[in-house]
């Protein structure tokens, strides 16, 4: 069990925390002045640079490409160790020799967002105008403009037609609105936790996150870079605040119960005597170490405003209407951030739009977080779902 | 559900089934299966572990699935079939007029709550319809009622009055009824014996649902003009 209290003062140097979005430990696609990026709020972000990674190889007519993408909090390093926590990828369930997402038979893409803190262009870069770091000086971004810009490093690559799009939460998000927007480079798409519009209730929690973020005094307007701040106070809560959202009340109760922490008795004080809510402060205090936050504010932004449906009249079924894409969508019977109605709204719009879907809905107590872990079912679904989108496509499948 | 469930478990490793011979499938399949043209794009409803959208896909036919239990949907998605989550009763209204040129309804119609109205959405979403069901006209049943004095169960229909799914059952002849009712033309019919195999053509209709186990019916919608 972890013990981690709330860490004290994680005040990093700023031309440290600053040099991984700067200078990633990644690849690294730059798009100069020739080619801006039009953003939905109306500016041409000029120049920027998505920094991605890769596993395997691309075959010769570049047909077994797929694109991973990933969610609010997650990064490009997807099938290795993360250069700052040094922690193993955050979806090796799913990716790697033999996975679902196998390395051995397809090329696997993965970008840091548009907005991230990673490597691509966002409030933590330095605003190339200025030689400051953006900070809330950086343009509102939306779904729509990561995966523009996500088009623009596949174009890049000399990649016509992916073979599969894939995300789970935002990244589904993301992977649904590149079938929107790109039907025709969109072979198949495997959308898990998603849904094509952000509830009431979750930009609500959004709110709530970013209002922790901002009340923080160390915050200072998102200066905090130059003011040598740094506001892990509000970071951390807001983090506390959205993990509960990612489990489930069974899961928390399954895990820690009532159980204390390393004590018998309550010791009539506000330290953490509950394990959960040691557990809820090292979530806090190790998301503040890699995550800059004016990032956070910016990506779950992006997640508020997103609605396909209304980028076409209202009506969501004409977003997908006639797409040639294969879809698989999943979702988790104890997922309330992404409940399965939210996905069954998609469905119904995609068999309205004559659209080949499958959608899976996966017993599980872990919550949301469950397209992360281990749950059996999800990944060997994912697997079948690839196998026969391979088949069909003529790339090599397993068993054969 | 109606017959047997197959139990085939999640195998990731095998995207497409080794190939199989007729022999491996159930009879009223094939006979549904003979009944599509290659190259249409077929609906089923209730297409429980997938067993015939396997047979479809394996003739060049495009086939989509409904499946209310999450088991059998998850067993279907497993084996790369497009099959969706959901309940003929109450997700049919969300399918487009002629989205599909056939539907398919495959010992399922007893198990919903409004079988006129699941019929009619059929036909509105396909442009042909393939009933098949349990004959509860069907000798066995009548004489375990007759003699037995219980609510029949059968090899097919091996549940309890308590624990069946089958809330709404009818005979070949009731149906028959149904379908006059609400206008529908039938194309073809042909009655089943317990053992998949089909009856003699030339038997009358009170044959059929005297010895039929179940009836299976490719439908159509009766032309406007012989509307009353």
């Amino acid at each position: 069990m972890v013990n981690v209290e709330l860490v004290k003062s994680p005040v990093v140097r700023p031309d440290e925390r600053g040099h991984e979005a700067d200078h990633p430990t990644s690849l690294v696609a730059g798009f100069g002045m020739d080619q801006p990026l039009r953003l939905d709020c109306g500016v041409d972000l000029t120049p920027f640079q998505i920094a991605y990674q890769t596993y395997g190889t691309l075959n010769a007519d570049k047909s077994n490409a797929i694109l991973v993408c990933h969610a609010l909090t997650g990064d490009q390093h997807v099938a290795n160790i993360n250069p700052i926590t040094g922690k193993p990828g955050w979806w090796q369930t799913l990716v790697g020799p033999g996975k679902a997402l196998d390395t051995e038979r397809y090329f696997i893409i993965c970008s840091n967002v548009l907005g991230g803190c990673m490597g691509s262009t966002g409030p933590a870069s330095t605003n190339p105008a200025t030689g400051k770091i953006w900070g809330l000086d950086f343009p509102v971004i939306t779904i729509p403009d990561m995966v523009r810009a996500q088009a623009m490093l596949i174009d890049s690559l000399g990649i016509g037609q992916l073979f599969c799009v894939v995300g789970g939460s935002m990244g589904g998000m993301q992977t649904l609105q590149w079938t929107a927007a790109y039907p025709e480079r969109v072979f198949s798409a495997l959308a898990v936790a998603c849904s094509t519009r952000h509830s009431a209730q979750n930009i609500a929690f959004h709110e709530l996150g970013r209002q922790a973020v901002m009340a923080d005094p160390d915050w200072r307007g998102g200066r905090y870079f130059e003011e040598g701040t740094h506001p892990h106070r509000g970071l951390g809560v807001a983090r506390m605040a959205a993990h509960i959202t990612y489990l489930s009340d069974a899961a928390l109760h399954r895990k820690f119960g009532r159980r204390m922490q390393d004590r018998e008795l309550p010791t009539f004080s506000f330290d953490a005597d509950f394990q959960v809510e040691s557990y809820l402060r090292y979530q806090g205090s190790s998301f503040v170490e890699r995550f800059d936050a004016n990032s956070y504010l910016y990506l779950t932004r992006a997640m508020d405003y997103f609605d396909i449906a209304a980028d076409h009249n209202g009506k969501l079924a004409e977003a997908f209407r006639d797409t040639q894409t294969r879809f698989c969508l999943m979702s988790f019977t104890s997922d309330w951030l992404f409940p399965t109605a939210e996905s069954r709204d998609v469905v119904h719009a995609l068999n309205a739009g004559g659209v080949r879907v499958s959608f899976a809905e996966i017993e599980t107590d872990k919550g949301h977080d469950a397209f992360l872990l281990d749950v059996p079912e999800f990944l060997d679904i994912a697997g079948a779902f690839l196998n026969s989108a391979a088949s069909v496509r003529g790339l090599p499948v397993t068993g054969t | 559900m109606a017959f047997p469930q197959q139990t085939l478990p999640l195998n990731a490793a095998v995207a497409t089934p080794a190939p199989r011979g007729t022999q491996d499938y159930r009879g009223d399949h094939l006979l549904v299966a003979e009944m599509i043209k290659p190259g249409s794009k077929v609906l089923d409803v209730g297409c429980g572990d997938g067993d015939l959208l396997q047979l479809l896909e394996s003739r060049g036919i495009d086939g989509r699935g409904i499946e209310l239990s999450r088991e059998g949907v998850n067993r279907c998605v497993g084996k790369g079939l497009a099959v969706v989550q959901g309940d003929a009763d109450t997700d049919l209204i969300n399918y487009p007029d002629d989205a599909f040129d056939y539907v398919i309804l495959s010992q399922t119609l007893q198990a919903t709550r409004q079988p006129r109205v699941v019929l009619e959405n059929l036909l509105r979403i396909g442009r042909s319809a393939i009933v098949s069901f349990p004959n509860f006209g069907f000798w066995k049943m009548r004489v375990q009622l007759l003699v037995g004095g219980r609510m029949p169960r059968t090899e097919n229909l091996p549940a309890t009055w308590y624990d069946t799914p089958n809330i709404h059952f009818c005979t070949i002849k009731d149906f028959v009824v149904l379908c006059d009712e609400i206008n529908v033309k039938m194309e073809r019919a042909v009655a089943l014996d317990l053992y998949g195999r089909p009856l003699r053509l030339n038997a009358p209709w009170w044959f059929w649902n005297m010895f039929g186990e179940q009836g299976v019916f490719l439908l159509s919608r009766a032309s406007k003009s012989a509307q009353p």
